[in-house]
This record gives C-alpha cells, structure tokens and sequence, in this order.
C-alpha cells in the first residue's frame, strides 16, 4: 500500500521496518519458520541421541569386540565370532520358542481385544471413557508387582487350582509353565492391543457398514468386506506393540516360566551377566533387531497395500 | 397408481426424545417426494425408518405394499445415497458400484455390463479404476448415486446428497437428480433442509417440523399456500404480520387499516398475515394503483442491491414489509425515507393461525 518512504514501527513483529514483500525476505521467514521447528523437537532428539542412540553404538562396537578368557570384553581384535554363534542351533531352539510364544501373545491379544475394542468404540461418549479408563487403570500400579500377583493366581495353592479341587477336579498346577507365561504376556500386553484397535475402530465411519448393510450385506458380511479392512491399521499397531516387547520379554518369563524353557530376553540377559560374554549378547540384541524390523517393514508393507 | 412406501402412524422415540410422531404418508410410485424441514425436524429418521437403519417405535411401514416390520436393510428393496457419499475407501469406483450386485450374487458378466452402464448413466466410465478417494466431492456423489441403481431398487432414498457440494455443482446436480430419475422412473425420497432444492425438483414436498408432517403437497402449493405459520415462514423469504379478523374476506392490520384477505377463522381472531415479498409492489404517492390491490402506506428504511433484485424495507404502522423489486430496465427506485405505497393482490395473502 505504502509508499516507499512510509515507513512504520512495527509493535507485534520482530522486524523493525515493515516493507512490502520481496522473495528474499520471504524466503528468510520461511527459513526462520522452519528453524524455529527444528527447536522444538531439538529436547527429543537430544534425549534419542544420548539415551538411545548412543547405547545402541555401544552394542554395535561390542558386538564385533573380543571376550577375553576372564570374561572381560576386550575392545581390539575385531571380529564376526559372535555372529557366526547367532547360527547355533539352541539359540535357534531360543529363538523360535520366543517367536511362537510371541505370535500366540499376539493372535490371544488381538483374539480378545479386538471384540472389546468394538464394544467400547461403539458406546456413548460417557461409557467409552469409563471403559478406557478400566484398560488402563492396571498401569497405575507396578508392573512386577501385578506379576508377582499372576504367581499368587498360578500356583498350586492359588485360587484357580483351589477352584478347580473345589469343583472335584485335580489340582492345577500352571506357575512355571509357558502357559503361565504366555498368560502373564498376553494380560501385560492387551492394553497396547485394545487402545490402538479402539483408535481404529473409534475413528471408522459407521455410514459405511450402513452402506453395506443397505447393499444387501449382512451384519457378519459387512463386518467382513468393511470394518475388518478399515480398521486393519489398528491391527497392525497393535500387533506391532505386543509381538515386538512379548518377543524380548525378560520380567514376565523370569517370573512365571520354568527354568527349563529359556527365551531369548532371558538369554540375552544371561549372556551378559552370569555368562560374562558382552559380544555374544550384543550380537543376539542386533540379531534380533535385524529380524524385528525386516518382520515389520514386511508387515507394514502387506497392511499398507491393502488398506 | 400404487403407493411405493406408506406410513401409518409411524413413531419413532429415542428414550424420552420423540423423533417423529404419528407420521402418516403415502408416496406414489415413480414419485419424486422430498422430506423438507429444519435440521432435527425428524425427515432423516423417517428416511432411515424407510431403509431399516431405525425400526419405527410404533405404526406400519409398506414398501410396494410389503409391511416392513424388523427386516434388516438387507432385506428391503431400497436403497440409500447417502450424505457423507459412504464410498468404501478401500476399493476403486467400478468395485464400490458392484458391491451391491456381489451381495445379490449376480454373475460376473452381468455384473460387468449392469456396472459399466451405471457408470455410463453418471459419466463416469473413465474413472472405474480410480480410488474413491482421488474424486471430486460432485464424482463421489455420483458414483453414489450409481452404486445404489445400478441395484435398480424399487425406492431410492437420497440423505442430503448435495449438502457437501459448493453452490454451482449443487445447482447443475438438482437438475441432474430430476432428469435422471424421470429417465429411469424409481421412486425418489429425498431429505432436505435447502427449500430451494426441494421446490425445483420434487414432484411433491411434505414439510416436517418437530417429528410432525406439516403439510404434503406440489411445490407451488406449499410455496403459495402455506397451511401453517411454520410452513410458511420454512418455505422462501416471507412477511408475517399480526392482525385480526374483520369478516371472511378482509382482516385488520395492527395500525388500523383493513385489508382482503381470505381468513378462514371467525371474526376477531388474532392470525397471522403471511405475504411474499416478491408479490409486492413499490408505488410512489402520487402514482395510480390499480383497483382492487390490497395497499398499505408507509416509508422506505433501507434499501439494498442484490443485482437481480432491489430489496426495500418498509415501515408502515401495521408493521415492517420487505418488498422485493426486479431489477428491470426503467424500474423506478425509492430512496430511504421516501413515502411509498405497498400494494400486492388479495389472492396473493394467505392467513394463518398464529
């Protein structure tokens, strides 16, 4: 509008003189827009740095690092040993003992959830609240102690074995089985299931198992062709967030499962104490997390396509 | 002609929330019936009692002469366009517009053909492979519209369907809409709130306000001959004046002056006076009114340009009118506080209870 010797304070801005535009300036305030950005995640990725990133170098130095025979790491003489061990087949026996307890975490969680889930997206407003609440209300108190509580519930003496004498049956005894543990994992990991099933489910526009139902679907087929694929999203994430940790599961085994039937959190752990072999163990870690991601990254990219 | 849907006494109560009340409607095969009336007035839930979403409290549904009952959506020869489109994200144009038609098990060549010519009905063959997703709001709306008859129902209900679309699109679809469906003669029930699209498209209207059915008629009757203060005031731009009853013919307006009307009530009952602004007339004091006009004194308030139309506001002592005037060439303007003569026909005011 102005003139060009009009120039006025500008109270609100940081810029003294307010000129009309030219590309370089406004170039400069998108470039300022953009650092300003950067800053605000700047507390985040300091943190992932320090806390993650850093540790995760460590591993990967000493996982190529030598075990001297005292048990000590030795950080010279770099080699694969450690990796080549990832071959061995007990640590194959490990791995697919953690991986079918893992997928059974995962199929029982979904299997559950997934019913819940639709229960509670479907409520009123008030209810659906209370009921999130109710998933969450078990973080309130301490994880190994509500473990600890599970060792009451399974054992021998506990209420299901006593139910069971009750009711003239013998006594059941679960504690210190994979049963036991595969209990204690899918009761850990359903809330990670029920609220992204519910986020799905919560967000699915229900006009269209309408539309389905108006073109000649029944409820069960509408389920079928509409929600199903709409709130696979969900299905992923959830499935994600209990198969990852249920795979590398330590407190929960150490707890509840037997001597005899060592998985790979147990193992990984073991490796770095009781077996003083720091390289093997950081092998097994990135081993694992290889195969992790590779599993995701297809996961993602099957889910992705069809949704 | 028989009746495509018929309601009789048909409620519908949300817990203590009366929906709809005692509805009774016939609508004729082949019709064009619009359900008009105020967001709440009840019209969607009557739509959604007709395709099985909602099961009536009480009373008796029929379509083609069938009592409806409890069956599922999926059991009734209807089908539904509906306001958000519902197009299934996950599957292409062509895909969504068969869904029906798999349902039903129909063969797969015949569901190609029955498929392409639906497309072909809403122009839209060129994009059978497109996401839903990747069209404009106007080609969702008609993907809709032939994913539901291509199932070639007995009833198609429409749920605002161009609610979403900007006003051009919505103007170039309503004729669309009422081409389409005299060519392919299904019963159309559409649900509106927009007065305008159910005048130039329905073969009949039947206005709703709180769960009531108001009036049913053509849309020249509703428009002209409002059976009620609400209708009247819902339908188009209208002056309501408060007057009283002289004789059959005649009532008196709050200022004194009798005008002629033809008041059903007895006389000295307080009605209504309900006129359309563009059945008015601006004359000048001087000027010559023909005879027989109903004419009430006053002065110019305001007035505004709206392009096509003048738009005067007049106090007068029976109240204030809003005139609408053409803008044609040689119409002779009123300036703000200009003496002017209202004048408009006598068979162009209706009276209603007030």
């Amino acid at each position: 509008m102005g003139s060009g010797g009009d120039h006025r304070r500008g109270d609100l801005t940081a810029t003294p003189v307010v000129e009309a535009a030219r590309p370089e300036l406004e170039k400069a305030a998108r470039k300022a827009e953009s650092r300003r950005g950067v800053l605000i995640a700047l507390p985040a990725w300091a943190y992932l740095v320090v806390f993650f990133a850093m540790p995760l170098g460590i591993v990967f130095v000493y996982s190529f690092a030598t075990r001297s025979s005292t048990g000590r790491t030795r950080l010279a003489d770099w080699n694969l040993d450690a990796y080549r061990r990832l071959f061995d087949p007990l640590v194959f026996e490990i791995f697919r003992r953690s991986l079918l307890l893992a997928l059974a975490t995962t199929v029982i969680c979904l299997l559950v959830s997934y019913p819940f889930a639709y229960y509670i997206a479907t409520r009123g407003p008030r209810l659906r609240n209370v009921l999130l609440v109710m998933v969450m209300l078990p973080f309130w108190s301490n994880f190994l102690v509500r473990t600890y509580a599970w060792k009451v519930l399974l054992g021998s003496e506990g209420p299901i074995s006593q139910l069971s004498q009750a009711l003239g049956g013998e006594p059941i005894r679960l504690l210190f089985t994979n049963t036991a543990v595969l209990i204690g994992l899918v009761y850990g990991f359903l809330p990670f299931m029920v609220l992204p099933l519910y986020a799905a489910l919560e967000r699915m526009d229900w006009s269209l198992v309408e539309a389905a139902r108006d073109l000649y679907a029944t409820g069960w087929t509408a389920f079928r062709k509409v929600t199903w694929p709409l709130s696979r999203p969900g299905v992923i994430a959830g499935s994600i967030l209990v198969f990852i940790p249920a795979l590398g599961a330590y407190v929960t085994p150490a707890i509840l499962g037997g001597a005899r039937t060592t998985l790979m959190g147990d193992y990984i752990v073991s490796q770095f104490l009781a077996a003083r072999n720091q390289p093997f163990g950081s092998a097994l870690s990135f081993g694992i997390m290889v195969v992790m991601l590779a599993g995701t990254i297809v996961y993602f990219r099957t889910g992705a396509r069809n949704v | 002609m028989s009746a495509a849907v018929e309601l009789e006494g048909v409620s519908k109560a949300f817990g203590d929330v009366h929906a709809v009340s005692d509805m009774n409607l016939a609508i004729t095969d082949g019709e064009f019936f619009s359900l008009l009336g105020p967001s709440g007035c009840g019209k969607t839930t009557t739509l959604r009692m007709i395709a099985g979403f909602e099961f009536p409290t009480e009373g008796s549904l029929r379509i083609q002469g069938v009592e409806m009952g409890l069956q599922p959506p999926n059991m009734r020869p209807v089908n539904t366009v509906f306001q958000s489109y519902a197009l299934f994200p996950h599957m292409n144009v062509a895909e969504n517009v068969a869904f029906g038609l798999h349902m039903k098990k129909v063969g797969a060549t015949e569901t190609a053909s029955r498929v392409k010519r639906a497309l072909d009905m809403v122009q839209l063959s060129h994009r059978a492979d497109a996401s839903s997703k990747q069209l404009s709001g106007g080609q969702q709306q008609r993907v809709a519209l032939a994913r539901a008859l291509v199932n070639e129902p007995e009833v198609l209900l429409l749920d605002e369907p161009l609610g979403a679309l900007d006003l051009k699109l919505r103007q170039a679809m309503q004729v669309e809409l009422k081409v389409l469906q005299e060519r392919v003669g299904i019963t159309f029930i559409y649900v509106t709130h927009d007065q305008e699209e159910a005048l130039t498209m329905s073969d009949r209207i039947g206005v709703m306000n709180e769960g009531r059915l108001l009036q049913v008629g053509e849309p020249q009757q509703i428009y002209e001959h409002p059976a009620s203060r609400f209708v009247a005031d819902f339908i188009g731009e209208i002056n309501l004046l408060p007057a009283t009853v002289v004789d059959h013919h005649s009532v008196r307006l709050l200022g004194g002056q009798v005008i002629k009307a033809a008041a059903g009530a007895g006389a000295g009952e307080q009605v209504t006076v309900a006129v359309r602004p563009e059945r008015l007339e601006l004359y000048g004091l001087d000027e010559h009114v023909p005879e027989g006009l109903n004419r009430v004194e006053g002065s110019v308030s305001r007035r505004i340009y709206y392009g096509d139309v003048f738009y005067y506001e007049v106090d007068t002592p029976g109240g204030a009118f809003e005139v609408k005037e053409e803008n044609r060439p040689g119409v002779e303007l009123h300036a703000a506080g200009d003496p002017v003569v209202v004048a408009w026909d006598p068979a162009a005011t209706t009276v209603v209870a007030t």
